[in-house]
């Protein structure tokens, strides 16, 4: 059941890849209100307090228990990731009617879709860290779906690094909170919650997740990738990163609240963190008049509002918390579609340049209007419910809250201030100059990209008037589950004269201030530059260049292309290795008793005569010949020391050996002088010496140690009454160990085909003047 | 460098006795020292001599089937070996089977000579791929 | 015997990694032929040496005798020496090759396969991804 939408979804992704593009969009919208249809079902059982679960992507082998669940909070995530989803859908066909590649765009929003449904809906932390990582490919994706643009591709990797390092910190805390728990099921995690604090890395695990959260929903230090991602075309924007995946990183926290609540570290972290945030989005805020990075700063300032209010005590904070984010998905997501709109009409969104719109525009100007009044926190307006409980949350801390009220009146008055913006400055008024870069006047854009501002304002002004409603049915089963325990909300429009009024009109009084200073107030902080040539935005771009430097020199210190160079540096670390290990762990030793030498002494005399001859021969051909012989003198030792079987094959293969070297090396040309001079050869006489010394030190502590013959004794004894053989080697040879051997006449035959492909590999016309391209290039 | 004459004439008896030779190592390989390995290598250098003598085209066409088939039949052969094993259960694959057929004197088969055919065909294939190769391409 | 076939495959070693460093390939190939012949000597000792009388079970008896040369180091190098023989037939394959396009065997002059060493290459790794995918 649980699983329905996810999967739909994914089918509708792979439909909407192949149908045509109009096609695609409708399938797209379809799949999405279909699975919205599906959640809204359950809407009464989860206010009943019935969770549906069901089964999904469990591992158990590797002891994943895997599973779905839908209680609150999953409920309003997935509602507003479907619903909003839909809406944004439609207005993607709008926004790019006229890109034929479009419906890539449209299958991979229904892929995020169904990575974020999987994420919020996962009751399993693997199955949630999963679906994460796809929201973070995805994202990476639609942020550069313009890749011609070089712009788009920077922001598309900048948010992959950011929140996939993220994903990688969230990954550590979440198997740390795993192995303290013993099971992977969130559910589970949260009901060990006195095994998991007792855990000594419990601290580690949290803020490792923090971490990861504070990534992904773009907090302090990591806001920076938030607005360089609104490269991304407008409808990507408008879902990612304001109403959803941005929202995960809240999710994630609200999730773990009932785990963590009554920790110190967690309440100070989540709530300086999110203050810090908030206070930096609405600074940076002032400094932009973009209309799309003006909404990603208060975006950052609404995420860190967020995170605050899940990091401060009261039972107020976390209503006040889950009826903002609704509120803010809301105003927000509108507010992107009609930046979106402006764009497309007016050919700039650039805030300076435009005024004046609502003459020609009045159904934006409209819709507008209703979101920013909801974004200022004004009565009639769901904004304000959120905005008078945040206040009351704040205030009921006492004088704990201090910093914190005033911080968060300074967020909330420099909203409204923005939301004056967005709304009085664009529509009202004459028209400051025709914009230039459109084609035609601006004009109200088409009915799809209306639908969704519309009606995501009006739902604002709905939820407003009836806060009971929304209170009762989405945001009580919410804060159940992020309390872990049932709560008692009612939201309320009026709550009587008393301080928090106070501060609400106090806050819309000092953003109109601040409304009628920003003309003059955003040329000044854009001026401060310090805030470009510091920052973690820069820190971001030395980290990954230096990255890249630190790559480059690696790879041509390692692959510096000479031969002879790898093949010392590989001698010398073998020999270094093994005589380091012997005298440290003091193997050196010489093997005491053991047969005493005798006649067959004088084999080494011939080998070493041979050896002499390979190193000290003049030409190849020589040293050839010396090679035969001390080949032979190996299938000679072979022989005196009972392996006649190995020593048949050694005088087949030096034979062998020595035939067709001769035949290449007299046949070609090839005279294969040393080229080396005296000082090189010493220098190589060095290392070979070493390597000699450390493989002969090696062998003699192996013969040094003691002999288990188990083994030998076995094959011995075994070897006629079980294979039938009285050749023992040969017995192990296709009897005992005959995989062994299956596996190395198959090494064979694979160096035949080998061979053969070398041997029709091309062969230049001209041998003079090879090609450059070639199997060896 | 042409071969000489006396070689020229002379290659037919080189590929022909190492091949003999070889067949008779692989077979007694079991009991004496010997067996496919050794008997694949015996044999390739029969095939070496006969493609100096008369050319790598010449050695190809005597072997009948391409040194890289021949590698291709020989890991099949041992593969196949194997097979019966998996017939009943509790042997594990490559679980050698014999029979003593008595036609006058008692004769030891099995498949365990069977792979070792394999095995001969896979290193006879090899080296004659390579050796008519670098045959080849010394020319 | 244990001291001998550690003087035999230390001097093996020694002359084979001598041969390996040289800058001609011909000596590569002979070092490599050399340091495999070495290291069967040493497999060969590992199993302890001093029988001379080979692992074949004697007509009568149904299992080895007490003194007589470990079979499983002979198994093992068996299959190694045809292993290293194809490998050194191919690596001389490589060689002729080598000659055939290059007209040289010395290992100094074989820059063309390796770019990393070469400025063009050194180039395109210090640009950024993002370049770097306008380049390509």
């Amino acid at each position: 059941m649980l699983a329905l939408p996810i999967l739909g979804v994914g089918i509708a992704a792979v439909l909407a890849s192949l149908a045509r593009p109009r096609i695609a969009s409708v399938v797209g919208v379809i799949a999405a209100l279909a699975a919205l249809t599906v959640y809204l079902t359950q809407v009464s059982s989860v206010a009943e307090g019935l969770i549906p679960t069901a089964a999904f992507g469990a591992v158990p082998a590797l002891g994943i228990a895997g599973g779905l669940r839908l209680d609150g909070l999953s409920l309003v995530f997935v509602l507003l990731i479907t619903g909003i989803g839909a809406l944004i859908l439609l207005f993607a066909e709008g926004y790019l009617a006229d890109d034929p590649k479009r419906k890539r765009l449209v299958a991979m929003l229904l892929v995020f879709m169904l990575a974020m449904l999987g994420a919020v809906t996962a009751d399993d932390v693997i199955v949630l860290f999963v679906f994460w990582e796809l929201t973070s490919l995805t994202s990476f994706l639609l942020v550069g779906y313009k890749h011609e643009r070089e712009a788009s591709r920077r922001a598309a990797l900048q948010a992959l690094l950011v929140t996939g390092g993220g994903g990688l910190v969230l990954l550590a805390g979440l198997i740390l909170l795993t192995m303290a728990a013993g099971t992977t099921s969130l559910s589970g995690i949260i009901a060990a919650q006195s095994a998991v604090l007792a855990d000594p890395l419990a601290s580690v695990a949290m803020v490792l997740i923090i971490l990861g959260c504070f990534t992904k929903s773009a907090q302090v230090p990591f806001h920076f990738w938030l607005p360089n991602a609104m490269a991304a075309p407008t409808p990507v924007s408008a879902y990612l990163h304001s109403a959803t995946m941005v929202k995960l990183g809240v999710y994630l926290l609200a999730r773990l609240n009932p785990l963590y609540q009554e920790e110190a570290l967690w309440q100070a972290l989540l709530s300086y963190g999110g203050i810090a945030t908030a206070l930096t989005g609405v600074c940076l805020a002032f400094r932009e008049t973009d209309l799309k990075r003006v909404l990603a700063y208060t975006t950052v300032t609404a995420l860190g509002t967020l995170v605050m209010l899940i990091g401060i005590a009261p039972d107020l904070s976390i209503t006040a918390a889950m009826t903002f984010l609704v509120v803010h998905a809301f105003y927000k997501a509108a507010l992107f579609m009609i930046a979106g709109a402006i764009d497309h009409a007016a050919g700039t969104r650039d805030a300076s340049q435009l005024r004046g719109l609502g003459q020609v525009m009045p159904v934006t100007a409209l819709a507008a209007g209703l979101a920013a009044f909801s974004m200022a926190g004004l009565p009639p307006f769901v904004g304000f419910v959120a905005k008078e409980l945040i206040y009351e949350a704040k205030l009921e801390m006492g004088s704990a809250a201090t910093g914190l009220i005033v911080a968060g009146f300074l967020v909330n008055a420099a909203t409204v201030a923005i939301a004056v913006v967005l709304s009085w400055r664009l529509f009202a008024g004459r028209q400051l100059v025709a914009p230039s870069g459109a084609a035609s006047p601006p004009h109200d854009p088409p009915l799809s990209m209306m639908v969704g501002p519309v009606v995501l304002a009006c739902l604002g002004l709905m939820a407003g008037t009836l806060p009971t409603v929304l209170g009762a049915v989405l945001i009580d089963p919410a804060v159940t589950a992020v309390l872990g325990r049932p709560a008692d909300v009612t939201l309320k429009l009026w709550h009587g004269f008393n301080a928090v009024l106070a501060l609400s009109a106090a806050t819309v009084a000092v953003g109109i201030v601040l409304y009628l200073l920003w003309e003059r107030l955003v040329p000044r902080l854009k001026a401060v530059s310090l805030l470009d040539r510091f920052g973690p935005s820069v820190g971001y771009e030395h980290w990954l260049a230096a990255t890249l430097r630190l790559a480059t020199r690696t790879t041509t210190t390692i692959q510096h292309g000479s031969l002879t160079g790898y093949v010392r540096t590989l001698v010398l670390v073998m020999a270094v290795a093994c005589l380091g290990m012997l005298i440290l762990r003091g193997g050196v030793a010489w093997p005491q008793g053991g047969a005493s030498l005798d006649a067959r002494a004088g084999l080494g005399g011939l080998m070493l005569i041979g050896l002499g001859g390979t190193v000290l021969a003049r030409t190849a051909l020589q040293a050839v010949l010396a090679m035969g012989l001390v080949g032979f003198t190996t299938a000679l030792v072979f022989l005196m020391f009972g392996a006649p079987d190995v020593a048949f094959t050694q005088f087949v293969v030096e034979t062998l050996l020595v035939v067709i070297l001769t035949t290449a090396l007299m046949r070609l040309p090839i005279q294969g002088r040393d080229g080396r001079s005296r000082q090189q050869k010493l220098g190589d006489a060095g290392v070979a010496l070493l390597c000699g010394v450390a493989v002969a030190a090696v062998l003699a502590a192996v013969l040094a140690s003691p002999f288990d013959p188990r083994l030998s004794v076995w094959f011995g004894a075994e070897s006629l009454p079980a294979a039938h053989g009285r050749n023992v080697v040969n017995v192990i040879l296709v009897d005992f160990r005959a995989l062994d051997t299956l596996g190395e006449i198959t090494v064979l035959a694979i160096a035949a085909f080998a061979v053969v492909a070398l041997l029709r590999s091309n062969r230049p016309a001209d041998p003079a003047a090879p090609s450059p391209q070639g199997p060896l290039a | 460098m042409n071969p000489s004459l006396i070689l020229r004439t002379s290659a037919p008896l080189l590929l022909w006795m190492p091949l003999v030779v070889s067949l008779y190592v692989l077979v007694r390989g079991h009991n004496d020292p010997g067996g496919g390995f050794i008997g694949g290598l015996i044999a390739a250098g029969g095939v070496l001599f006969y493609a100096i003598a008369r050319g790598p085209a010449a050695a190809r066409a005597v072997l009948r089937l391409s040194p890289v088939a021949l590698c291709g039949l020989g890991v099949l052969v041992a593969t196949a070996s194997g097979i019966p094993a998996l017939l009943t259960p509790e042997t594990p694959y490559l679980t050698h089977f014999w029979w003593f057929p008595t036609l006058g004197v008692t004769l030891p088969l099995g498949t365990a000579l069977v792979f070792d055919l394999g095995v001969y065909l896979t290193v006879l294939g090899m080296a004659s791929a390579l050796f008519c190769a670098l045959v080849e391409e010394a020319q | 015997m244990d001291g001998l076939f550690i003087v035999m495959v230390g001097a093996l070693v020694a002359a084979a990694v001598y041969l390996l460093l040289a800058r001609d390939l011909p000596r590569v190939l002979i070092g490599f032929v050399l340091l495999g012949t070495g290291v069967n000597l040493a497999i060969l000792a590992a199993g302890r040496v001093g029988a001379m009388v080979p692992p074949l079970v004697p007509p009568g008896s149904s299992a080895l005798p007490d003194v007589v040369a470990n079979p499983l180091p002979q198994a093992l190098i068996l299959t190694a020496i045809v292993i290293g023989f194809g490998l050194t037939a191919f690596a001389l394959m490589l060689v002729v090759k080598v000659y055939a396009r290059f007209r040289t065997v010395a290992a100094d002059d074989l820059t063309e396969a390796e770019g990393a060493a070469t400025p063009a290459a050194a180039t395109l790794a210090s640009q950024t991804p993002l370049t770097r995918q306008e380049a390509a």
